[in-house]
């Protein structure tokens, strides 16, 4: 009987133990809380996260490619693209490096519409911030809340440019036009009901003890690993970190603005949502200040090398039909020589690294994206957190898909 | 205490009164809940069907009928089709003990479809049925997401349910009755019954929302993170039925809620038969409707420490409490004087405790 048993295999196998086995999860590129097309491969013990693989290139445009073959004007047709909800910040970043290159003189009223719409831009991007990660945290309401003001926001660009996402109002040496007359009373009525709204915001998940319970200690990332990791913006700040590009490295006038900068402490989820909820509030002071500034003006420079003609010109003067047509067949040249002007987006550190071969078009565009080199630090928050925190995460980091593949 | 029974015909036809009734009450609360979530949210809400959106539900109904019903093929396909069913059908069967009105009160005859002595068990039984629709469903889909919403129902299950039950037995053990009859004669003459067990009845409240599945406590469809959770592979008709079994449950728990705890039918003045259980009924639909609008969802292992840490052993202690007062025969206003300080309790923790600050400066 014994010998019998020993021959079959299966008898003389260990009586089996409960096992247990790693699951892989892949969430995206359609997911409902990928913010996008963002695509992680996560490898799961349960719920809990133990590896997570981030995986981009599913919103590819070669934008960066395009701007090669477009004039150094035509590009701005491409740049709000990229980061379509904090589309300003793209346009003056690139409108900065192209200035530094040719030497463009930006009159003083332009720099403070730029300001002014780069601000508003950026509290409309953080509204957007604000209402998906809490309706990646299950609460349904403030996503509404936050896109009535968004809503206003985009009413008054729509307004200025023409245009809700892609303004294309940025020009190199100044802003395509003046701001309409009903502009300026239309913001200072939105103003004045923004800064309760934030404030009421705020009161939503910072008082609320189910959103302490979800978002404090979840995704930490230390002060140290923020900068190895090349996190910058509002989730840098969020660690402790105080950088912020508009301090560290002003440009385009913000160094004559007063404003705080909101810095964390703990670099979790908690504190990156708190610390930008806290930035509304300096974009409204800042938005208060350059509106104290707005001094009638030119909103070009007058160089007509950067500055087409006006319209009316053309009908009487024979040099401006000359300009005219150089600009728009040709465009202008800039001299030899490459740039890079950082500027803080509402993701972060955000750079047009431009390479001219003094031709009319950029020999090569390199856009230093801040969603880009924010999402390197997903796998390092979400290692140990669990599915519903990593969703947290990926909405505290505050990723813009057009952002990261460009 | 005893009944008459109704002949067979007349419990046909209120069971069927009872069916109709649900999947009705279903496809318009999915109405009134989105219409109450628009007005929360500053938005309008379905209102283009018919009068005010009253058609909504119709056009849903025939939406979902007609789109394309697939089943996946890593799907194990009886279980696939089944769990839905088995879902609705004991969602269903809960409703039929839930007295409506005073004996003889429907034409002449019972207001409701079946009095068992065992009432309360018979609901609890039925209705943790239904978590095996759930589970199921999650199982056969063959999909992960699936599977990890189902996981997280049944480890919700294991956590609420303790809470849930024990909570339960205060009422049972101060009436002295598992029949939900007796239970509402009993507070008719002796007063609501959370009065004598006012935490149980928080802890049954929070259970009950745990157990219709409702924010905070949706773990096991969480969009965000689930896509669909246990429903993520269904479609057509057998995704319409879990939102018919999830309604179904929502209602039933809106009703159970004033049925045990509230005086059920009864109200101390003007007593209607009918009127004041829907009134009720309709009360906690909105609160949880509400509380929908406002609150995150919890993590499922904060549900699992919520349902082992809070509500097990409130419900515990309020069980050994009434358990210690009907065995030595203490009288009820102790009961009274116990429950109404456990309110003053909960209301001091509302208004006295800080909010929720982080310690250390910073954010």
């Amino acid at each position: 009987m014994k010998d019998y048993l020993d021959l079959d295999p299966r008898v003389a196998e260990e009586p089996r133990e409960l096992r247990t086995e790693v699951m892989t999860l892949n969430v995206g590129p359609q997911h409902p809380s990928t913010h996008g097309v963002l695509r992680v491969v996560v490898t799961l013990s349960g719920e809990e996260v133990l590896d997570l693989v981030p995986h981009i290139g599913y919103l590819h445009t070669g934008f960066e490619k395009n701007m090669e073959f477009r004039t150094y004007t035509q590009v701005i047709t491409y740049t709000p693209r990229m980061d379509y909800l904090h589309s300003f910040a793209h346009d003056l970043a690139y409108a900065l490096a192209v200035e530094r290159l040719v030497g463009a003189v930006v009159p003083p009223r332009a720099e403070t519409i730029r300001i002014l719409l780069n601000e508003l831009s950026r509290l409309a991007s953080h509204l957007v911030f604000l209402g998906t990660g809490l309706l990646d945290l299950g609460a349904l309401t403030p996503f509404f809340y936050a896109f009535r003001e968004r809503e206003a926001i985009l009413d008054l660009f729509e307004w200025v440019t023409g245009q809700r996402f892609h303004h294309n109002y940025i020009r190199i040496g100044g802003v395509k036009e003046d701001l309409p007359e009903e502009f300026v009373p239309e913001l200072k009525k939105l103003l004045e009901v923004l800064p309760h709204r934030i404030d009421e915001y705020e009161a939503l998940f910072a008082e609320s003890p189910i959103f302490h319970e979800r978002a404090r200690g979840v995704g930490v990332i230390p002060p140290e690993v923020a900068i190895h990791l090349g996190l910058t913006g509002g989730s840098l700040r969020a660690s402790g970190v105080n950088y912020d590009v508009r301090k560290a490295y002003p440009y385009g006038g913000y160094e004559t603005y007063q404003f705080d900068v909101p810095l964390g402490e703990h670099g979790d989820v908690f504190d990156r949502m708190i610390v930008r909820i806290r930035e509304m509030r300096e974009s409204v002071k800042i938005i208060r200040q350059a509106l104290e500034r707005l001094e009638p003006g030119p909103v070009r420079d007058p160089n007509p090398q950067i500055t087409p003609p006006p319209r009316h010109l053309l009908e009487t003067s024979m040099e401006a039909v000359i300009y005219h047509f150089k600009h728009y067949t040709e465009g202008f040249h800039p001299p030899k020589g490459e740039v890079y002007v950082p500027t803080e987006s509402a993701r972060g550190e955000l750079g047009y690294y431009i390479v001219s071969d003094g031709g009319s078009m950029p020999y090569r565009v390199k856009v230093r994206a801040p969603s880009f080199v924010n999402l390197q630090s997903l796998p390092y928050a979400c290692k140990g957190e669990q599915v519903p925190d990593m969703v947290a995460i990926i909405a505290s980091l505050d990723p813009v898909m057009g952002d990261v593949d460009r | 205490m005893n009944y008459p029974l109704d002949p067979y015909w007349v419990v046909a036809l209120k069971a069927l009164l009872v069916v109709i009734g649900l999947l009705t009450a279903f496809a318009f609360m999915t109405l009134i809940e989105r219409r109450l979530l628009a007005r929360f949210q500053i938005r309008l809400g379905p209102n283009r069907v018919g009068p005010s959106g009253l058609l909504q539900p119709v056009a849903d109904a025939i939406k979902s009928i007609f789109k394309e019903d697939l089943v996946v093929e890593k799907a194990d396909r009886v279980l696939f089709v089944l769990a839905p069913l088995i879902g609705v059908v004991f969602a269903l069967l809960a409703f039929g003990a839930i007295p409506f009105g005073p004996p003889g009160s429907f034409f002449g005859y019972q207001p409701w479809v079946l009095n068992l002595d065992l009432g309360l068990l018979y609901l609890f039984a039925v209705s943790e049925m239904a978590i095996y629709g759930i589970f199921l469903a999650g199982w056969a889909s063959g999909s992960k997401y699936s599977l990890l919403g189902s996981l997280r129902s049944s480890a919700s299950l294991i956590s609420y349910e303790l809470g849930l039950g024990i909570a339960l037995l205060a009422p049972v053990l101060l009436v002295g009755s598992l029949n939900l009859q007796d239970i509402v004669n009993w507070q008719k003459e002796n007063g609501w019954l959370f009065l004598y067990a006012f935490p149980a009845f928080l802890v049954y409240a929070i259970a009950a929302l745990a157990e219709a599945a409702r924010t905070p406590f949706d773990l096991p469809e969480a969009e965000q993170e689930l896509v669909g959770g246990y429903h993520t592979e269904y479609s057509s008709i057998k995704w319409a039925l879990f939102q018919m079994t999830e309604y179904i449950h929502f209602i039933t728990a809106s009703a159970l809620i004033p049925t045990l705890f509230l005086g059920g039918w009864t109200m101390p003045f003007l007593e209607v038969p009918y009127l004041w259980m829907f009134l009720k009924i309709a009360f906690f639909l909105f609160l949880f409707i509400w509380i929908r609008a406002t609150w995150f969802r919890l993590r499922y292992d904060q549900l699992l420490r919520f349902g082992w840490g809070f509500l097990f052993p409130v419900a515990l202690v309020w069980f050994l409490i009434t358990a210690l007062v009907v065995a030595l025969g203490l009288p009820r206003s102790y009961l009274l004087y116990l429950s109404a300080l456990s309110f003053l309790v909960l209301l001091a923790g509302l208004f006295y405790s800080p909010k929720p600050v982080r310690k250390g400066g910073g954010a």
